[in-house]
């Protein structure tokens, strides 16, 4: 399976490599590094880079590229999930994943990929059991280590690794005992250029911060999950209860989870609760272009839209723009022609608007097709599909836990051409 | 894989060669001892120094160090000699840190490396699991070819370890092994063959992916597991999933015929660009096929199916190719929605998701067309998914939809990312031939974008148009005329060529136009790009056959420019040319025919997806996405004509071990045997049935409900299907001494209990008698092991006719109304009571381990009997109504190892409900702990309940008081355990025994001398009083007359060994041996009179 990995910057350098297998020399990369100048953008490097004797494989996230060596047939999407698994898991450990807070942890990145894969193939995942193997280093931990001179490393096979409930540590204990529940839902749209809505869904996750002690048995009913057309699950919940009763019974792992995520179909009306008035022109015959838009609630719910902010990649004709905001501050990159607009708050009454002229290049032709709005925004308290949550019950332990849940409805790829 | 990571690394020259790469690309390399970077020399020095140093935090510092520089790729391995030391360091990061080191550098130095080798082996034996499973870790990763039979050794070893992570360990290590050595083929083999008879989920995944590398084609090592791998997919982690979900497309490919109607496939393929529902309805009602699905088939797309809910993409990547290769046509539909969510995972996940997508939608749009607008373009995309995207759309592209794709389209072709706008635009053009209706409209926007402002554009426009041309070149004059005068702006080398090769292809249809652009085109040739001039010849060479009056000069001009041309293709192409069509005396009969060469009627292209050929490969598959077969791809092959024999399937029930009880028992072991087939029977049925995790799941949350052990319960039957697994195989396999460490047998029977107390629930019609005697079924489980008690089973059979009248009958609380007629009727009945499952494996699998430290033979075994006696905690007199009794139900206890289970029935004999039963103020001797169990909301009147707890007596016999209260009242208890029961039941061999024996003489040993009656002296009846007594185990004897049990105490784990050795007459001597010698004479009291008793 997965033979060696190299963790490479932006800027082409490779600071880390952990083999699993026999060494591969790192001159392999150059291949990947090849394919990395033909795609000009990171972003564009494809994911499957065939050489002559082994296959890269490569995700890309903050910045660094993650390089997986496999020398077989593989499916692609383990190896691809695996490596966004690490990466998730370095953000576990350290809170971000960078390149400096990777080289100051190498001891401890080493450890865990160690854990994580045997001869290639994926031995402990789960950041339960990880953590009970290896402690995530903080700094109290590192004061009490030089003193007492004891590890990170654990000597007992964390009891998650045999048990069927391996997302769980087991001896869990809190003074509070709290489970909370984020509703999370992303509008991803495209809006056409007369304001209809070509293509519009919902995409919605439930992120859990549970921290409950002992082995509590949670389930959680909905007041209308019909409305979920398609859903995937963290292994701990219990599928045939979901068929059979569209009830999520689980016992959650310890900590922060990803309970669900769910599709709410492009069949069902979604509600789009933002509008972008729009008028941008490019005149042939002078360089400038005037450039206007005003953002505006459409169907809200009542609540308040917040967070807004409008980005748009303008053409490369755009010299430089000369714009004034009814509100927010906004900014434009005359070397990436990117316009960022931080709008804030919209307030119904006073919508807010940003007015100008863009200075085109002299002599060039006009652009000839008008940039596309993108839209971020939250609303508080919402979910925009209407999902809500019935109740949520404990069973196996005897204590009250605190709960909570929280709705919100953000933008997730929300496009306007114009 | 790895043999060929091998035989590559042959190629390179083995280690040294990659040492060389190493040091080539890195740029610090103190090479060897003559290191020319002095200050890295003098670096490496302070290392070994540190190395060197007795201080366990220099060593730390100097190892993490070292991985440091492991890390960034810098060479370290001159520090191999004083790194090895340290090998067997007892602080365990400097452990794991000189293994990381190891691993790394162990094939460079093959000599050194050996010297850790013993470190391993003794590692290897210790009772530590993740000790072992990290030695043998190692140990195989350390490539060394000498120590290849150490690693055979381990790895079987480690194979029959009794931690499945040790085991699934060693699965790995079979990989490793092989590609070092693929010599150990056939051992591997059978230890693969060994392994994938294991039940453990951990092990299954490990063990397919060790066959898929080892022996892939080994297919009938798969028959007898397949059932079971179906059935533990649920459970297996997720990586394990993938690999066993692929391994079992293939299998199934072989072993079952086609579930695809005939013709389905040529319909796919061929022409039919339009299936919709009709077509399927149409396929079904085909379907009156005498085709029946093998159940086995059934069940692999059954098992699969919820794990396209799984969060894991590649899990349900798996799925989806599964169903797409195996499953029924119409019901591979299900996927779609699946891998339309994943779309919205990363990049790279999405780019791999949409491959496959494009594959399986140019042969069944249907499945994706309801998908339509979740392909559509964003301008944040990377260009690789738009492509991917456009080509998905191409494919699902109909008459029904093609206006809004055209509508999108248009869109598409103004984005600012060129690359793409082009790519839309041959995607138009494949629409165009696809779907007639719309040809013209295509044609006309395609002409529309001729006067587009970006040459990228219009190049491919050109392009686009020239292929629909020549489709049906009749119509179109007008198109060609102005596309001629294109020829005047347009500087991209394609499109003017294809301009070129339309006119002179069509031109006896522009004849004045075509002789002009030929003079335009002479005048610039020499400044043509090579593919332009090419189409020059063409037209030159064209126009000269049709139109030689007013061309003739033009050509021959042409052809001279052409002869001296720096290409050699053109040159070429020129002097071809020349011979055919200029008339001389030279040329042969060809020329003849120049006409009819050139301007023969050419076939026009077909527009085809690039992804069409993709399907011969296997979806999911890396070699699916490059396109290339790649190393080490097994091919998916064609359903058989005839299936194969499906009942190679069958699993025959697996033979008992026979000595788990002591000699002599042939009853008991007939009832053993029974009861083993009945759970085997049991598990297997209740496995297809419900996927246990769920399932009992929910079972548990209804007990959580009506106030039992939630979460105990809980964790024992989610263990369940692992648990009854181990067990089976252990009791195959009991011979090995090593493997009688669990006590898991009980659990894993009060298990399949808990399913048959459902069954028993469900049958509310049946004769009291039957009743009576389906009770007895139920707790036959836990009770089989006593069986010698079979007359006071009978009598109580009667007394629960007697009592049938008081007795509630709900069927709820059946099982429970057993203790009520305890309460009634306090004498000791020994009824064997259903005792839940109370331990997750895990608890007494460590345990086990722990305690192996000082022996390796002592192991926790299951007792050997239960008594029922029950002891009264709270007269009902005395607790105003409540009454609670007690009784050890032998298992080791689930709060702590510690501790002693004890479990509490509560009756409520008032005519109100109880409320708030909980245990308040607790009154422990120094040392004691108490687990309580979970308050009682309520018990209803006549209503009782079992609920369980745990206290650590601490080896003493002294009395645990506390309270038990109500919302009420609060009533003192107390509960002093008697001596037998503060033990565990030990099994170990007679040799073993004594062993211990002879280590535990002198004060510790107590004896006396007993006298009874002959036939007390039977070694049934012995046997029955001393384990009625004490939960002690027994030992298997060579002397008839002696008699040996052992056990260990639960607070210290202190061995117990009790033996009977008969003497002449009516004599016998009873011994004692154990460091607890207060306990021991305590026990030696109890049982002195009892042994004596007629």
């Amino acid at each position: 399976m997965i033979h060696s990995l190299f963790l490479i910057n932006s800027s082409g350098d490779i600071f880390l490599e952990k083999h699993w297998k026999s060494v591969v020399s790192r001159s392999v990369c150059d291949y990947f590094f090849e394919a990395q100048e033909r795609a000009t953008e990171a972003e564009n490097v494809p994911p499957v880079i065939p050489t002559p004797h082994h296959y890269l494989l490569s995700v890309y996230r903050h910045k660094i590229f993650f390089v997986a060596v496999i020398q077989t047939e593989v499916p692609p999407l383990f190896v691809i999930e695996f490596l966004h698994r690490v990466v998730d898991t370095f953000q576990d450990y350290f809170g971000v994943c960078s390149e400096p807070v990777i080289k100051d942890n190498v001891v401890v990145v080493y450890e865990v990929l160690e854990e994580m894969l045997d001869n290639g193939f994926p031995l402990a995942t789960e950041s339960n059991i990880l953590k009970e193997l290896i402690k995530p280093p903080t700094i109290l931990r590192t004061v009490v280590n030089t003193i007492t001179g004891s590890t990170n490393v654990g000597d007992q096979l964390p009891t998650g690794q045999l048990s069927v409930v391996p997302w769980r540590r087991t001896g869990v204990k809190y003074t509070n005992n709290e489970a909370y529940f984020d509703v999370i839902e992303e509008i991803d749209a495209i809006i056409d250029k007369s304001g209809s809505t070509i293509t519009a869904e919902i995409q919605g996750v439930i992120d859990a911060c549970v921290k409950l002690t002992g082995m509590p048995d949670l389930t959680l009913s909905f007041m209308n999950p019909r409305l979920l057309d398609d859903v995937s699950f963290h292994p701990c919940v219990r599928f045939k209860r979901w068929e059979s009763e569209r009830i999520l019974s689980f016992i959650p792992p310890d900590g922060n989870f990803r309970l669900l995520s769910y599709h709410v179909s492009a069949q069902n009306l979604v509600a789009i609760p933002v509008y972008v008035k729009h008028n941008i022109s490019f005149r042939d015959s002078s360089s400038h272009g005037r450039f206007e838009i005003t953002v505006g609630p459409k169907q809200t719910m009542g609540k308040t839209i917040e967070g807004v902010t409008v980005t748009s990649q303008m053409p490369k004709g755009v010299l430089n723009m000369s714009l004034t905001p009814s509100q927010g501050t906004h900014t434009f990159d005359p070397v990436t022609k990117m316009l960022s607009w931080d709008v804030g708050k919209i307030n119904p009454q006073k919508l807010p608007s940003l007015k100008g002229t863009m200075s085109l290049q002299a002599g060039a032709s006009k652009p000839d097709e008008n940039p596309t709005i993108n839209l971020q925004f939250k609303i508080q308290q919402l979910a925009i599909s209407g999902l809500k949550v019935n109740r949520l019950d404990m069973y196996g332990e005897k204590y009250k836990p605190f709960k909570g849940i929280k709705y919100m409805t953000k933008a997730g790829k929300f496009q306007v051409r114009t | 894989m790895s043999s060929n990571s091998f035989s590559y690394n042959e190629q390179s020259g083995g280690g040294e060669a990659t040492e060389l790469g190493q040091e080539a690309t890195s740029t610090i390399s103190p090479s060897g001892a003559f290191g020319l970077f002095s200050s890295d020399l003098k670096k490496n020095e302070d290392l070994k120094q540190m190395l060197e140093s007795n201080k366990d935090s220099a060593k730390l510092d100097a190892m993490k160090r070292i991985v440091g520089m492991i890390a960034k790729g810098k060479n370290a391995s001159e520090l191999f000699p004083a790194v090895v030391k340290n090998v067997a360091s007892k602080n365990i990061e400097i452990k794991k840190l000189v293994y990381v080191y190891l691993v790394r550098y162990a094939e460079e130095q093959q000599d050194l490396a050996l010297l850790s080798i013993s470190t391993f082996q003794r590692a290897l034996k210790d009772p530590n699991q993740l000790i072992r499973a990290s030695a043998l870790r190692v140990l195989s990763s350390i490539r060394v070819p000498i120590i290849v039979p150490i690693m055979m050794l381990a790895i079987k070893e480690a194979s029959a370890d009794l931690s499945p992570y040790v085991r699934k360990n060693a699965a790995h290590a079979i990989q490793k092994l092989y590609s070092l050595d693929p010599e150990q083929k056939e051992m591997l083999i059978e230890v693969i063959e060994k392994l994938l008879k294991d039940k453990s989920t951990l092990v299954a995944g490990s063990v397919v992916m060790a066959f898929e590398e080892v022996c892939p084609d080994r297919i009938d090592l798969i028959h007898k597991n397949y059932r079971k791998l179906c059935n533990l997919l649920v459970d297996v982690e997720e990586w394990g999933q993938v690999v066993i979900i692929h391994m079992l497309t293939r299998y199934a490919r072989t072993q079952f015929v086609s579930p695809w109607k005939e013709g389905d496939e040529l319909e796919d393929n061929g022409k039919n660009f339009y299936e919709s529902d009709d077509d399927q309805k149409e396929k079904t009602d085909k379907r009156k096929k005498p085709y029946t699905m093998d159940p086995d088939h059934r069940l692999l797309i059954r098992n699969t199916k919820p794990l396209l809910q799984s969060r894991n993409a590649a899990v349900v990547m798996a799925v989806a190719q599964l169903y797409w290769h195996i499953s029924p046509k119409s019901e591979a539909g299900i996927i779609s929605k699946s891998l339309v969510r994943l779309l919205r995972s990363n990049r790279e996940v999405q780019y791999i998701v949409l491959q496959n997508i494009a594959t399986m939608s140019i042969q069944r749009k249907g499945m994706f067309e309801p998908y339509l607008k979740s392909f559509y373009v964003r301008s944040t995309d990377p260009t690789m998914i738009k492509t991917l995207k456009l080509e998905i759309l191409t494919n699902l592209a109909n008459e029904a939809n093609i206006s809004i794709l055209l509508r999108e389209f248009q869109t598409y072709v103004k984005s600012q990312d060129k690359q793409f706008a082009a790519a839309t635009i041959q995607t138009i053009g494949r629409c165009a031939t696809n779907i007639l209706e719309v040809t013209d409209t295509c044609l006309n926007g395609l002409v529309c974008l001729l006067s587009n402002r970006d040459e990228i554009v219009v190049a491919e426009s050109v392009v686009v148009i020239k292929k629909l041309l020549q489709m049906q070149p009749a119509q179109h004059g007008e198109i060609i005329k102005h596309m001629a005068k294109l020829l005047d702006s347009i500087t991209v080398p394609v499109a003017r060529a294809s301009i070129l090769w339309l006119i002179g292809e069509n031109c006896e249809r522009v004849p004045k136009i075509a002789p002009d652009v030929l003079r335009k085109m002479a005048k610039s040739f020499t400044s043509e790009d090579d593919l332009v001039k090419l189409q020059i010849l063409n037209l030159g060479a064209k126009l000269y056959l049709t139109n030689s009056k007013q061309t003739k000069l033009l050509t021959q001009y042409i052809l001279n420019l052409g002869k001296y041309d720096q290409n050699y293709d053109i040159r070429d192409r020129t002097r071809f040319i020349r011979q055919l069509i200029v008339p001389n005396e030279k040329s042969g009969a060809l020329s003849k025919y120049a006409k009819k060469i050139f301007l023969a009627q050419k076939p026009a292209p077909l527009l085809e997806s690039p992804f069409k050929d993709r399907d011969h490969f296997q979806l999911g598959t890396l070699s699916h996405t490059l396109n290339i077969k790649a190393t080490g791809y097994l091919e998916l092959s064609n359903w058989p004509e005839v299936a194969p024999d499906p009942s190679v399937r069958n699993v025959e029930v697996i033979e008992l071990a026979k000595e788990w009880t002591p000699a002599g028992k042939a009853k008991q072991e007939n009832s053993a045997k029974k009861l083993y087939s009945e759970s085997e029977e049991e598990e297997d049925s209740s496995d297809s049935s419900s996927d246990s995790e769920s399932e009992s799941g929910s079972e548990s949350v209804e007990q959580g409900e009506s106030g039992e052990e939630g979460d105990s319960n809980e964790d024992s039957s989610e263990d369940s299907s692992s648990e009854q697994d181990s067990e089976s195989e252990r009791e195959s396999g009991l011979e090995n001494k090593r493997t009688a460490k669990r006590n898991s047998k009980a659990k894993g029977k009060s298990d399949s209990e808990d399913g048959e107390k459902e069954n028993e629930k469900s049958k509310t019609s049946r004769s009291s008698n039957d009743e009576s005697s389906s009770i007895e079924d139920s707790s036959s489980d836990s009770e089989s092991e006593s069986e010698p008690e079979s007359e006071s089973e009978s009598r109580r059979v009667t007394k629960e006719k007697e009592k049938k009248t008081k007795q509630d009958r709900t069927p709820l609380t059946k099982d429970v109304s057993l203790l009520d007629l305890d309460d009634f009727n306090p004498v000791s009945t020994p009824v064997a009571l259903p005792t839940p499952a109370l331990s997750p494996s895990l608890m007494a699998d460590l345990e086990g381990l722990n305690l192996s430290t000082s022996s390796s033979v002592i192991s926790v075994s299951t007792p050997a009997f239960v008594p029922t006696k029950t002891h009264v905690l709270l007269h009902r007199m005395s607790g105003k109504g409540l009454a609670a009794h007690y009784f050890f139900p032998r298992q080791p206890c689930i709060f702590g190892d510690k501790m002693v289970s004890i479990q509490i029935t509560l009756n409520n004999t008032t005519d109100r409900k109880i409320e708030n039963i909980h245990i308040g103020e607790k009154k422990l001797p120094i040392g004691m702990k108490m687990h309580v169990f979970n308050p009682i909301d309520s018990l209803e009147p006549e209503g009782s309940i079992t609920v369980s707890m745990g206290i650590d007596f601490c080896d003493s016999t002294q009395t645990a008081s506390f309270q038990l209260c109500t919302k009420d009242d609060c009533f003192s208890v107390n509960i002093q355990p008697p001596v037998g029961e503060l033990l565990l039941p030990v099994a170990m061999s007679e040799k073993d025994f004594k062993k211990e024996q002879g280590v535990l003489t002198g004060m510790n040993e107590t004896s006396a001398v007993i006298i009874a009656a002959p036939q007390n002296f039977t070694p049934s009846v012995i046997f029955q009083k001393v384990v009625n007594v004490a939960n002690v185990g027994a030992v298997p004897s060579g002397q008839d007359n002696v008699h040996r049990f052992a056990a260990k105490t639960v607070h210290s784990g202190s061995l117990m060994l009790v033996t009977v050795e008969l003497k002449e007459g009516s004599t016998a001597q009873l011994i004692i041996n154990t460091e607890k010698t207060v306990i021991g004479s305590v026990l030696l009291r109890e049982l002195k009179p009892v042994l004596s008793q007629g």
